[in-house]
Protein backbone atom coordinates (compact mmCIF):
# COMPACT_ATOMS: atom_id res chain seq x y z
CA UNK A 1 0.00 0.00 0.00
CA UNK A 2 1.40 2.88 -1.04
CA UNK A 3 1.04 5.94 1.29
CA UNK A 4 2.51 9.63 1.02
CA UNK A 5 5.87 9.71 3.18
CA UNK A 6 4.72 9.52 6.72
CA UNK A 7 6.27 11.51 9.11
CA UNK A 8 7.67 9.43 12.15
CA UNK A 9 5.22 10.19 15.39
CA UNK A 10 6.25 12.06 18.26
CA UNK A 11 8.66 13.75 16.48
CA UNK A 12 8.50 17.67 16.64
CA UNK A 13 7.88 20.16 14.26
CA UNK A 14 9.95 23.12 14.17
CA UNK A 15 10.20 25.95 11.51
CA UNK A 16 12.82 28.57 12.10
CA UNK A 17 10.91 32.49 11.34
CA UNK A 18 10.73 33.70 8.05
CA UNK A 19 10.41 30.07 6.46
CA UNK A 20 8.05 30.01 3.89
CA UNK A 21 4.65 27.80 3.95
CA UNK A 22 3.52 26.94 0.32
CA UNK A 23 0.08 25.05 -0.05
CA UNK A 24 -0.15 22.31 -2.36
CA UNK A 25 -3.56 22.46 -3.53
CA UNK A 26 -4.69 25.78 -2.72
CA UNK A 27 -1.29 27.63 -3.78
CA UNK A 28 -1.44 30.00 -0.81
CA UNK A 29 1.65 31.32 0.88
CA UNK A 30 2.23 31.18 4.43
CA UNK A 31 5.51 33.16 6.50
CA UNK A 32 6.18 31.48 9.65
CA UNK A 33 6.69 34.78 12.59
CA UNK A 34 6.93 32.46 15.80
CA UNK A 35 5.57 29.51 17.40
CA UNK A 36 2.75 29.80 19.57
CA UNK A 37 2.32 26.57 21.33
CA UNK A 38 3.86 22.81 21.24
CA UNK A 39 0.74 20.62 21.93
CA UNK A 40 0.29 16.53 21.71
CA UNK A 41 -0.80 16.62 18.00
CA UNK A 42 1.12 19.25 16.34
CA UNK A 43 2.49 22.69 16.65
CA UNK A 44 0.89 26.25 16.09
CA UNK A 45 2.50 29.14 14.37
CA UNK A 46 1.68 32.61 14.24
CA UNK A 47 2.23 33.35 10.26
CA UNK A 48 1.66 36.27 7.78
CA UNK A 49 -0.65 35.76 5.18
CA UNK A 50 -2.32 37.59 2.37
CA UNK A 51 -5.09 37.78 4.60
CA UNK A 52 -2.78 39.24 7.73
CA UNK A 53 -1.85 37.28 10.77
CA UNK A 54 -3.03 33.72 11.20
CA UNK A 55 -2.42 30.96 12.99
CA UNK A 56 -1.28 27.64 11.41
CA UNK A 57 -1.44 24.85 13.37
CA UNK A 58 0.68 21.51 11.47
CA UNK A 59 -0.30 18.03 13.10
CA UNK A 60 1.88 15.20 13.76
CA UNK A 61 -0.73 12.89 11.73
CA UNK A 62 -2.76 13.93 8.52
CA UNK A 63 -5.98 11.97 10.78
CA UNK A 64 -5.96 14.68 13.59
CA UNK A 65 -5.34 17.41 10.87
CA UNK A 66 -8.56 16.37 9.52
CA UNK A 67 -10.77 15.71 12.44
CA UNK A 68 -10.15 19.16 13.59
CA UNK A 69 -10.56 20.97 9.98
CA UNK A 70 -13.80 19.35 9.95
CA UNK A 71 -14.89 20.75 13.55
CA UNK A 72 -14.10 23.70 12.95
CA UNK A 73 -16.34 23.55 9.87
CA UNK A 74 -19.15 22.55 11.82
CA UNK A 75 -18.73 25.60 14.31
CA UNK A 76 -18.67 27.81 11.32
CA UNK A 77 -22.00 26.47 10.59
CA UNK A 78 -23.42 27.63 14.12
CA UNK A 79 -25.32 30.89 14.36
CA UNK A 80 -24.40 33.69 16.61
CA UNK A 81 -20.67 34.83 17.17
CA UNK A 82 -18.55 32.31 16.39
CA UNK A 83 -17.76 29.79 18.40
CA UNK A 84 -14.28 28.85 17.64
CA UNK A 85 -11.48 30.33 15.23
CA UNK A 86 -12.63 30.71 12.18
CA UNK A 87 -11.23 28.52 9.64
CA UNK A 88 -9.31 29.98 6.38
CA UNK A 89 -7.79 27.18 4.60
CA UNK A 90 -6.89 23.36 4.80
CA UNK A 91 -3.53 22.61 2.32
CA UNK A 92 -0.40 20.27 2.32
CA UNK A 93 3.01 21.22 2.49
CA UNK A 94 5.05 19.12 0.23
CA UNK A 95 8.72 19.26 1.66
CA UNK A 96 11.77 17.18 0.94
CA UNK A 97 11.07 15.60 4.50
CA UNK A 98 7.47 15.03 3.62
CA UNK A 99 4.21 16.03 3.43
CA UNK A 100 2.99 18.40 6.26
CA UNK A 101 -0.68 18.65 6.47
CA UNK A 102 -1.48 21.94 8.13
CA UNK A 103 -4.37 25.14 8.92
CA UNK A 104 -4.94 28.04 8.75
CA UNK A 105 -6.99 29.67 11.86
CA UNK A 106 -7.77 32.47 13.15
CA UNK A 107 -5.27 34.31 15.60
CA UNK A 108 -6.84 34.78 19.09
CA UNK A 109 -4.67 36.89 20.44
CA UNK A 110 -5.75 36.63 24.26
CA UNK A 111 -4.58 36.16 27.64
CA UNK A 112 -4.21 32.82 29.25
CA UNK A 113 -7.73 32.28 31.16
CA UNK A 114 -5.72 31.27 34.47
CA UNK A 115 -3.20 34.25 34.38
CA UNK A 116 -6.55 36.64 33.82
CA UNK A 117 -7.99 35.12 36.85
CA UNK A 118 -4.72 35.57 38.47
CA UNK A 119 -4.52 38.81 37.80
CA UNK A 120 -7.94 40.08 38.24
CA UNK A 121 -9.35 37.83 41.03
CA UNK A 122 -11.84 34.85 41.48
CA UNK A 123 -14.82 36.56 40.99
CA UNK A 124 -14.14 36.59 37.10
CA UNK A 125 -13.45 33.34 37.27
CA UNK A 126 -17.58 32.87 38.08
CA UNK A 127 -18.24 35.68 35.04
CA UNK A 128 -16.30 33.77 32.90
CA UNK A 129 -18.28 30.33 33.43
CA UNK A 130 -21.07 32.41 32.83
CA UNK A 131 -19.98 32.88 29.34
CA UNK A 132 -18.60 29.62 29.07
CA UNK A 133 -22.27 27.98 30.08
CA UNK A 134 -23.87 30.21 27.29
CA UNK A 135 -20.95 28.99 24.92
CA UNK A 136 -21.75 25.64 25.39
CA UNK A 137 -25.05 25.96 25.40
CA UNK A 138 -24.77 27.05 21.88
CA UNK A 139 -22.76 24.19 20.72
CA UNK A 140 -24.91 21.72 23.02
CA UNK A 141 -27.82 22.59 20.80
CA UNK A 142 -25.64 22.28 17.56
CA UNK A 143 -25.62 18.30 18.40
CA UNK A 144 -22.07 18.94 19.60
CA UNK A 145 -19.53 18.25 23.23
CA UNK A 146 -16.66 19.85 23.74
CA UNK A 147 -14.81 17.00 25.51
CA UNK A 148 -11.28 18.15 26.23
CA UNK A 149 -12.54 21.65 27.88
CA UNK A 150 -9.75 22.73 30.12
CA UNK A 151 -7.66 26.35 30.82
CA UNK A 152 -5.15 25.70 27.84
CA UNK A 153 -7.85 25.57 25.49
CA UNK A 154 -8.86 28.96 26.82
CA UNK A 155 -8.35 32.60 26.82
CA UNK A 156 -9.46 35.78 27.30
CA UNK A 157 -9.99 38.56 24.95
CA UNK A 158 -11.21 42.12 25.77
CA UNK A 159 -11.94 44.56 27.10
CA UNK A 160 -14.95 43.86 26.94
CA UNK A 161 -13.29 40.70 28.68
CA UNK A 162 -14.55 37.82 26.73
CA UNK A 163 -13.51 33.84 27.10
CA UNK A 164 -12.44 31.98 23.59
CA UNK A 165 -11.96 28.91 22.34
CA UNK A 166 -8.21 28.41 20.96
CA UNK A 167 -8.32 24.41 20.55
CA UNK A 168 -10.81 22.35 19.21
CA UNK A 169 -9.38 19.18 18.70
CA UNK A 170 -11.44 17.04 21.21
CA UNK A 171 -15.23 17.99 20.09
CA UNK A 172 -17.33 14.94 19.86
CA UNK A 173 -20.48 14.81 17.80
CA UNK A 174 -23.22 13.68 20.83
CA UNK A 175 -23.61 10.56 22.10
CA UNK A 176 -20.45 9.21 20.89
CA UNK A 177 -17.06 9.25 23.19
CA UNK A 178 -14.95 11.30 24.41
CA UNK A 179 -12.03 11.44 21.90
CA UNK A 180 -9.44 12.91 24.01
CA UNK A 181 -9.75 14.96 27.53
CA UNK A 182 -7.56 15.55 30.41
CA UNK A 183 -7.13 13.79 33.46
CA UNK A 184 -8.02 16.51 36.19
CA UNK A 185 -10.96 17.90 34.20
CA UNK A 186 -12.62 14.17 33.03
CA UNK A 187 -15.23 12.82 34.87
CA UNK A 188 -13.99 9.20 34.22
CA UNK A 189 -10.90 9.90 35.63
CA UNK A 190 -13.05 10.95 38.93
CA UNK A 191 -15.10 8.20 39.14
CA UNK A 192 -17.50 10.71 38.67
CA UNK A 193 -19.43 8.98 35.65
CA UNK A 194 -19.10 7.67 31.21
CA UNK A 195 -16.93 9.35 28.91
CA UNK A 196 -20.23 9.37 26.38
CA UNK A 197 -20.27 13.04 24.84
CA UNK A 198 -23.42 14.35 26.37
CA UNK A 199 -23.78 17.95 27.90
CA UNK A 200 -23.33 16.99 31.03
CA UNK A 201 -19.33 15.60 30.44
CA UNK A 202 -18.60 19.31 29.44
CA UNK A 203 -20.61 21.01 32.64
CA UNK A 204 -18.16 18.21 35.03
CA UNK A 205 -14.62 19.82 33.47
CA UNK A 206 -16.17 23.48 33.03
CA UNK A 207 -16.71 22.70 37.19
CA UNK A 208 -13.05 21.63 37.43
CA UNK A 209 -12.00 24.49 35.84
CA UNK A 210 -13.51 26.71 38.57
CA UNK A 211 -11.89 24.36 41.14
CA UNK A 212 -8.34 24.80 39.06
CA UNK A 213 -8.75 28.12 39.54
CA UNK A 214 -9.88 28.79 43.02
CA UNK A 215 -7.16 27.01 44.20
CA UNK A 216 -4.33 28.24 41.96
CA UNK A 217 -3.37 24.31 41.57
CA UNK A 218 -4.42 21.00 40.19
CA UNK A 219 -5.56 18.77 43.33
CA UNK A 220 -4.20 15.40 43.66
CA UNK A 221 -6.76 12.58 43.29
CA UNK A 222 -6.99 10.60 46.67
CA UNK A 223 -8.53 7.30 47.80
CA UNK A 224 -11.93 8.35 47.47
CA UNK A 225 -12.34 11.19 44.71
CA UNK A 226 -15.94 11.57 44.83
CA UNK A 227 -15.96 12.32 48.75
CA UNK A 228 -12.97 14.46 48.22
CA UNK A 229 -13.92 16.73 45.87
CA UNK A 230 -17.08 17.31 47.14
CA UNK A 231 -15.68 18.41 50.48
CA UNK A 232 -13.00 20.80 48.97
CA UNK A 233 -15.92 22.65 47.68
CA UNK A 234 -17.97 22.38 50.34
CA UNK A 235 -15.25 23.69 52.48
CA UNK A 236 -13.45 25.98 50.06
CA UNK A 237 -14.13 30.11 50.86
CA UNK A 238 -14.23 30.73 47.43
CA UNK A 239 -15.89 27.92 46.36
CA UNK A 240 -18.46 27.41 49.04
CA UNK A 241 -20.86 29.91 47.70
CA UNK A 242 -21.47 28.33 44.86
CA UNK A 243 -21.31 24.83 46.09
CA UNK A 244 -24.84 23.41 45.35
CA UNK A 245 -24.85 24.11 41.96
CA UNK A 246 -20.71 23.29 41.69
CA UNK A 247 -21.84 19.86 43.13
CA UNK A 248 -24.39 19.59 41.19
CA UNK A 249 -23.22 19.73 38.35
CA UNK A 250 -20.06 17.26 38.99
CA UNK A 251 -23.11 14.92 39.36
CA UNK A 252 -24.54 15.44 36.19
CA UNK A 253 -27.46 17.13 37.68
CA UNK A 254 -27.86 19.46 35.08
CA UNK A 255 -29.48 18.37 31.55
CA UNK A 256 -28.65 21.60 30.01
CA UNK A 257 -25.41 24.18 29.87
CA UNK A 258 -28.22 26.65 30.60
CA UNK A 259 -30.16 25.05 33.60
CA UNK A 260 -26.60 25.11 35.23
CA UNK A 261 -26.10 28.53 34.35
CA UNK A 262 -29.48 29.72 35.48
CA UNK A 263 -29.06 28.06 38.93
CA UNK A 264 -25.80 29.98 39.11
CA UNK A 265 -26.93 33.53 38.50
CA UNK A 266 -28.66 34.03 42.23
CA UNK A 267 -25.59 32.59 44.05
CA UNK A 268 -23.94 35.73 42.23
CA UNK A 269 -25.79 38.07 43.35
CA UNK A 270 -26.36 36.60 46.95
CA UNK A 271 -22.30 36.53 47.28
CA UNK A 272 -20.24 39.86 48.43
CA UNK A 273 -16.50 40.08 48.31
CA UNK A 274 -15.27 41.33 51.11
CA UNK A 275 -11.70 41.27 50.17
CA UNK A 276 -10.01 44.50 49.05
CA UNK A 277 -9.29 44.70 45.80
CA UNK A 278 -5.89 45.91 44.55
CA UNK A 279 -6.01 44.57 40.64
CA UNK A 280 -8.13 45.41 37.73
CA UNK A 281 -7.89 48.96 38.37
CA UNK A 282 -4.58 50.91 38.80
CA UNK A 283 -3.55 50.88 42.54
CA UNK A 284 -4.34 54.64 44.14
CA UNK A 285 -1.56 56.33 45.35
CA UNK A 286 -2.00 57.55 48.49
CA UNK A 287 -0.39 60.35 49.10
CA UNK A 288 -2.26 61.44 52.34
CA UNK A 289 -2.43 58.42 54.62
CA UNK A 290 -4.22 60.65 57.17
CA UNK A 291 -7.15 61.24 55.17
CA UNK A 292 -10.33 60.14 56.02
CA UNK A 293 -11.56 56.86 55.87
CA UNK A 294 -15.41 57.86 54.63
CA UNK A 295 -13.84 58.05 50.91
CA UNK A 296 -12.35 55.66 49.94
CA UNK A 297 -15.53 53.70 51.47
CA UNK A 298 -17.94 55.67 49.09
CA UNK A 299 -16.05 54.87 46.20
CA UNK A 300 -15.96 51.40 46.99
CA UNK A 301 -19.94 51.31 47.50
CA UNK A 302 -19.96 52.75 44.19
CA UNK A 303 -17.77 50.60 42.53
CA UNK A 304 -19.57 47.30 44.44
CA UNK A 305 -23.05 49.01 43.19
CA UNK A 306 -21.66 49.49 39.41
CA UNK A 307 -20.23 46.06 39.11
CA UNK A 308 -23.52 44.49 40.71
CA UNK A 309 -25.23 46.42 38.14
CA UNK A 310 -22.99 45.46 35.35
CA UNK A 311 -23.23 41.90 35.92
CA UNK A 312 -27.14 41.90 36.10
CA UNK A 313 -27.30 44.11 32.43
CA UNK A 314 -24.77 42.55 30.75
CA UNK A 315 -25.07 39.57 32.05
CA UNK A 316 -28.28 38.51 32.44
CA UNK B 1 -21.11 -0.51 4.77
CA UNK B 2 -21.21 -3.52 7.06
CA UNK B 3 -20.11 -3.38 10.56
CA UNK B 4 -16.95 -5.61 11.33
CA UNK B 5 -15.50 -6.04 14.28
CA UNK B 6 -11.66 -5.21 15.13
CA UNK B 7 -9.37 -7.31 16.95
CA UNK B 8 -6.98 -6.00 18.73
CA UNK B 9 -3.57 -7.48 21.58
CA UNK B 10 -2.51 -5.17 24.14
CA UNK B 11 0.84 -6.06 25.70
CA UNK B 12 1.45 -4.56 29.02
CA UNK B 13 5.68 -5.22 29.40
CA UNK B 14 8.51 -3.32 30.48
CA UNK B 15 11.69 -4.92 29.21
CA UNK B 16 13.35 -7.84 27.11
CA UNK B 17 11.59 -10.97 26.73
CA UNK B 18 14.02 -14.28 27.18
CA UNK B 19 12.43 -17.38 26.55
CA UNK B 20 10.86 -18.44 23.53
CA UNK B 21 10.09 -17.44 20.04
CA UNK B 22 10.83 -14.32 18.44
CA UNK B 23 8.00 -11.58 19.63
CA UNK B 24 8.58 -10.10 16.66
CA UNK B 25 7.63 -13.20 14.55
CA UNK B 26 4.47 -13.54 16.31
CA UNK B 27 3.13 -10.23 16.36
CA UNK B 28 3.88 -10.58 12.51
CA UNK B 29 1.71 -14.03 12.73
CA UNK B 30 -1.01 -11.86 14.29
CA UNK B 31 -1.05 -9.43 11.80
CA UNK B 32 -1.50 -12.28 8.95
CA UNK B 33 -4.80 -13.40 11.42
CA UNK B 34 -6.04 -9.71 11.16
CA UNK B 35 -5.15 -8.74 14.26
CA UNK B 36 -3.47 -5.75 15.32
CA UNK B 37 -0.76 -5.91 18.29
CA UNK B 38 -0.25 -3.02 20.48
CA UNK B 39 2.69 -2.72 23.16
CA UNK B 40 2.75 -0.47 25.79
CA UNK B 41 7.04 -0.13 27.49
CA UNK B 42 6.27 0.87 30.98
CA UNK B 43 9.61 2.17 32.19
CA UNK B 44 11.07 3.95 35.56
CA UNK B 45 11.35 7.51 35.18
CA UNK B 46 15.39 6.91 35.63
CA UNK B 47 15.42 4.05 32.69
CA UNK B 48 16.81 5.01 29.31
CA UNK B 49 16.65 4.07 25.94
CA UNK B 50 17.52 0.34 26.05
CA UNK B 51 17.39 -3.18 24.12
CA UNK B 52 13.82 -3.44 26.14
CA UNK B 53 12.53 -0.67 24.26
CA UNK B 54 13.65 -1.11 20.90
CA UNK B 55 11.71 -4.61 21.52
CA UNK B 56 8.89 -2.95 22.01
CA UNK B 57 8.38 -1.09 19.32
CA UNK B 58 9.50 -4.01 16.80
CA UNK B 59 6.76 -5.96 17.88
CA UNK B 60 4.22 -3.06 17.14
CA UNK B 61 5.73 -2.26 13.71
CA UNK B 62 5.37 -6.32 12.73
CA UNK B 63 2.12 -6.95 14.38
CA UNK B 64 0.92 -3.88 12.36
CA UNK B 65 0.18 -1.95 16.04
CA UNK B 66 0.96 1.28 17.78
CA UNK B 67 3.66 1.12 20.27
CA UNK B 68 4.55 3.75 23.12
CA UNK B 69 6.97 4.19 25.90
CA UNK B 70 5.58 5.49 28.90
CA UNK B 71 6.12 6.31 32.61
CA UNK B 72 3.96 4.15 35.05
CA UNK B 73 2.34 7.68 36.18
CA UNK B 74 0.79 8.25 32.48
CA UNK B 75 -0.24 4.90 32.12
CA UNK B 76 -4.12 5.26 32.10
CA UNK B 77 -4.15 7.79 29.78
CA UNK B 78 -1.98 6.44 27.21
CA UNK B 79 -3.80 2.86 27.11
CA UNK B 80 -6.92 4.45 25.88
CA UNK B 81 -5.20 6.26 23.59
CA UNK B 82 -2.88 3.72 22.14
CA UNK B 83 -6.51 1.83 21.57
CA UNK B 84 -7.79 4.28 20.09
CA UNK B 85 -5.48 5.09 17.78
CA UNK B 86 -4.86 1.55 16.67
CA UNK B 87 -8.66 1.39 15.92
CA UNK B 88 -8.73 4.35 13.65
CA UNK B 89 -4.97 3.36 11.97
CA UNK B 90 -6.86 -0.59 11.32
CA UNK B 91 -9.75 1.37 10.11
CA UNK B 92 -7.49 3.74 7.57
CA UNK B 93 -5.70 0.76 6.75
CA UNK B 94 -8.95 -1.00 5.12
CA UNK B 95 -10.14 2.30 3.72
CA UNK B 96 -6.96 3.15 1.83
CA UNK B 97 -7.45 -0.65 0.17
CA UNK B 98 -10.83 0.60 -0.79
CA UNK B 99 -9.95 4.00 -2.12
CA UNK B 100 -7.49 2.11 -3.86
CA UNK B 101 -9.89 -0.33 -5.80
CA UNK B 102 -11.81 2.26 -6.19
CA UNK B 103 -9.48 5.04 -7.32
CA UNK B 104 -6.37 2.98 -8.69
CA UNK B 105 -2.86 2.32 -7.33
CA UNK B 106 -1.93 5.41 -6.58
CA UNK B 107 -4.15 6.92 -4.21
CA UNK B 108 -4.45 6.49 -0.77
CA UNK B 109 -6.41 9.15 1.48
CA UNK B 110 -3.73 10.85 2.17
CA UNK B 111 -3.60 11.42 -1.68
CA UNK B 112 -6.92 13.49 -1.79
CA UNK B 113 -7.44 17.05 -1.58
CA UNK B 114 -8.29 18.25 2.29
CA UNK B 115 -11.90 18.73 1.06
CA UNK B 116 -12.45 14.93 0.35
CA UNK B 117 -10.10 13.60 3.34
CA UNK B 118 -12.22 15.15 5.76
CA UNK B 119 -15.35 13.23 4.62
CA UNK B 120 -13.44 10.14 4.46
CA UNK B 121 -12.27 11.15 8.05
CA UNK B 122 -16.00 11.38 8.99
CA UNK B 123 -16.28 7.69 7.89
CA UNK B 124 -13.15 6.71 9.69
CA UNK B 125 -14.50 8.20 13.06
CA UNK B 126 -18.46 6.71 12.89
CA UNK B 127 -16.81 3.43 12.13
CA UNK B 128 -14.14 3.85 14.74
CA UNK B 129 -17.06 4.48 17.50
CA UNK B 130 -19.78 1.86 15.82
CA UNK B 131 -17.07 -1.00 15.71
CA UNK B 132 -17.53 -3.96 17.63
CA UNK B 133 -13.77 -4.08 19.25
CA UNK B 134 -12.34 -7.13 20.84
CA UNK B 135 -9.21 -6.13 22.75
CA UNK B 136 -6.66 -9.44 24.37
CA UNK B 137 -4.86 -7.84 27.22
CA UNK B 138 -1.63 -9.32 28.01
CA UNK B 139 -0.01 -8.15 31.01
CA UNK B 140 3.84 -9.28 32.05
CA UNK B 141 3.80 -9.75 35.32
CA UNK B 142 7.66 -10.51 35.80
CA UNK B 143 9.14 -9.78 38.95
CA UNK B 144 10.51 -6.37 38.02
CA UNK B 145 6.37 -5.65 37.02
CA UNK B 146 5.49 -5.74 40.73
CA UNK B 147 5.43 -1.97 41.69
CA UNK B 148 4.09 -1.03 38.43
CA UNK B 149 0.91 -3.66 38.76
CA UNK B 150 -1.26 -1.46 40.89
CA UNK B 151 -1.05 1.62 38.07
CA UNK B 152 -1.64 -1.13 35.21
CA UNK B 153 -4.92 -2.31 37.12
CA UNK B 154 -5.64 1.45 37.42
CA UNK B 155 -5.39 1.85 33.31
CA UNK B 156 -7.09 -0.76 32.82
CA UNK B 157 -10.56 0.43 35.00
CA UNK B 158 -9.66 3.60 33.22
CA UNK B 159 -9.46 1.82 29.12
CA UNK B 160 -12.86 0.01 30.28
CA UNK B 161 -14.78 4.04 30.85
CA UNK B 162 -13.42 5.17 27.55
CA UNK B 163 -14.03 1.62 25.56
CA UNK B 164 -17.98 1.44 27.37
CA UNK B 165 -18.34 5.21 26.12
CA UNK B 166 -18.57 3.99 22.66
CA UNK B 167 -21.90 3.11 21.19
CA UNK B 168 -19.68 -0.05 19.55
CA UNK B 169 -20.33 -3.46 21.67
CA UNK B 170 -16.54 -4.35 23.12
CA UNK B 171 -15.22 -7.90 24.57
CA UNK B 172 -11.66 -7.80 26.89
CA UNK B 173 -9.89 -10.94 28.07
CA UNK B 174 -6.96 -10.77 30.03
CA UNK B 175 -3.92 -12.90 30.73
CA UNK B 176 -0.57 -12.40 32.37
CA UNK B 177 2.85 -14.19 31.55
CA UNK B 178 4.77 -16.11 32.84
CA UNK B 179 2.29 -18.29 34.05
CA UNK B 180 3.01 -21.14 36.80
CA UNK B 181 3.00 -24.26 34.49
CA UNK B 182 2.32 -22.35 30.83
CA UNK B 183 3.40 -19.03 28.87
CA UNK B 184 0.41 -17.45 30.21
CA UNK B 185 -2.57 -17.95 32.51
CA UNK B 186 -6.18 -16.59 31.98
CA UNK B 187 -7.29 -14.03 34.63
CA UNK B 188 -10.49 -13.20 32.32
CA UNK B 189 -12.32 -14.78 29.60
CA UNK B 190 -13.83 -12.62 27.04
CA UNK B 191 -16.22 -10.27 28.93
CA UNK B 192 -17.59 -6.79 27.94
CA UNK B 193 -16.33 -5.31 31.02
CA UNK B 194 -13.11 -5.29 32.84
CA UNK B 195 -14.59 -4.24 36.38
CA UNK B 196 -14.30 -7.34 37.77
CA UNK B 197 -10.33 -7.39 37.79
CA UNK B 198 -10.25 -6.16 41.23
CA UNK B 199 -7.12 -7.87 42.85
CA UNK B 200 -6.40 -10.14 39.90
CA UNK B 201 -2.35 -9.33 39.93
CA UNK B 202 -1.42 -10.52 43.84
CA UNK B 203 -0.42 -13.39 42.05
CA UNK B 204 3.11 -12.58 40.79
CA UNK B 205 5.19 -14.79 39.15
CA UNK B 206 9.28 -14.93 40.81
CA UNK B 207 12.22 -15.41 38.83
CA UNK B 208 13.86 -13.97 35.96
CA UNK B 209 12.12 -15.63 32.84
CA UNK B 210 9.78 -12.96 30.44
CA UNK B 211 8.59 -15.31 27.54
CA UNK B 212 7.18 -13.02 25.84
CA UNK B 213 6.66 -14.70 22.54
CA UNK B 214 5.10 -17.81 23.66
CA UNK B 215 2.36 -15.80 25.78
CA UNK B 216 1.93 -13.66 22.73
CA UNK B 217 1.12 -16.87 20.63
CA UNK B 218 -1.31 -17.86 23.28
CA UNK B 219 -3.33 -15.09 23.48
CA UNK B 220 -4.03 -15.07 19.75
CA UNK B 221 -5.79 -18.50 20.60
CA UNK B 222 -7.85 -16.69 22.45
CA UNK B 223 -9.87 -15.15 19.66
CA UNK B 224 -10.96 -18.95 18.41
CA UNK B 225 -12.64 -19.13 21.94
CA UNK B 226 -14.43 -15.85 21.72
CA UNK B 227 -18.30 -16.22 22.44
CA UNK B 228 -20.22 -15.78 19.37
CA UNK B 229 -23.58 -14.80 20.98
CA UNK B 230 -22.73 -11.00 21.28
CA UNK B 231 -22.31 -10.43 17.25
CA UNK B 232 -24.86 -10.84 14.56
CA UNK B 233 -24.44 -13.99 12.66
CA UNK B 234 -22.26 -12.39 9.41
CA UNK B 235 -19.71 -10.86 10.88
CA UNK B 236 -17.47 -11.83 8.67
CA UNK B 237 -17.34 -8.18 7.51
CA UNK B 238 -14.15 -6.44 5.69
CA UNK B 239 -12.42 -5.38 8.72
CA UNK B 240 -11.59 -9.10 9.77
CA UNK B 241 -9.57 -9.39 6.44
CA UNK B 242 -7.53 -6.21 6.31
Amino acid sequence: MKMTTPLSKNRSIHFSPGSIIMGKWHQKQYQIIKPLGYGARGTVFLANSEKGRVALKFGFDNSGVTSEVNVLNKFSKVQGEPLGPSLYDVDDWVTKKGTYSFYAMEYINGIPLMDCIKVRGFEWAIVFLLQLLKDLGRLHEAGWVFGDLKPDNLVVTGPPLKIRWLDVGGTTMLGRSIKEYTEFFDRGYWGFGTRKAEPSYDLFSATMIIVNAADGYQLKKGQHPEKQLTQHILQHKKLAPYSEVLIKALYGKYATAEDMRKALLPKLNETHTKERRNTNVKPIRRKNKKKEWKGPMILASVILLAYVLYVTLFIM
Amino acid sequence: MKKGRLKQVLLITDGCSNQGEDPSAVAALAKEQGIAVNVIGVVNEDQTADGGIQEVEDIALAGGGISQIVQTKQLSQTVQMVTRQAMTQTIQGVINQELQQILGDQDSMDDLPPEKRGQVMEVVDELGETVNLEVCILVDTSASMEKKLPTVHEALLDLSISLNSRMGSNQFCLYTFPGKRKPIDKLLSWTPKIDSISNVFSKLASGGITPTGPALKEALKSFDKRPRRDFVEDDDAFIEES
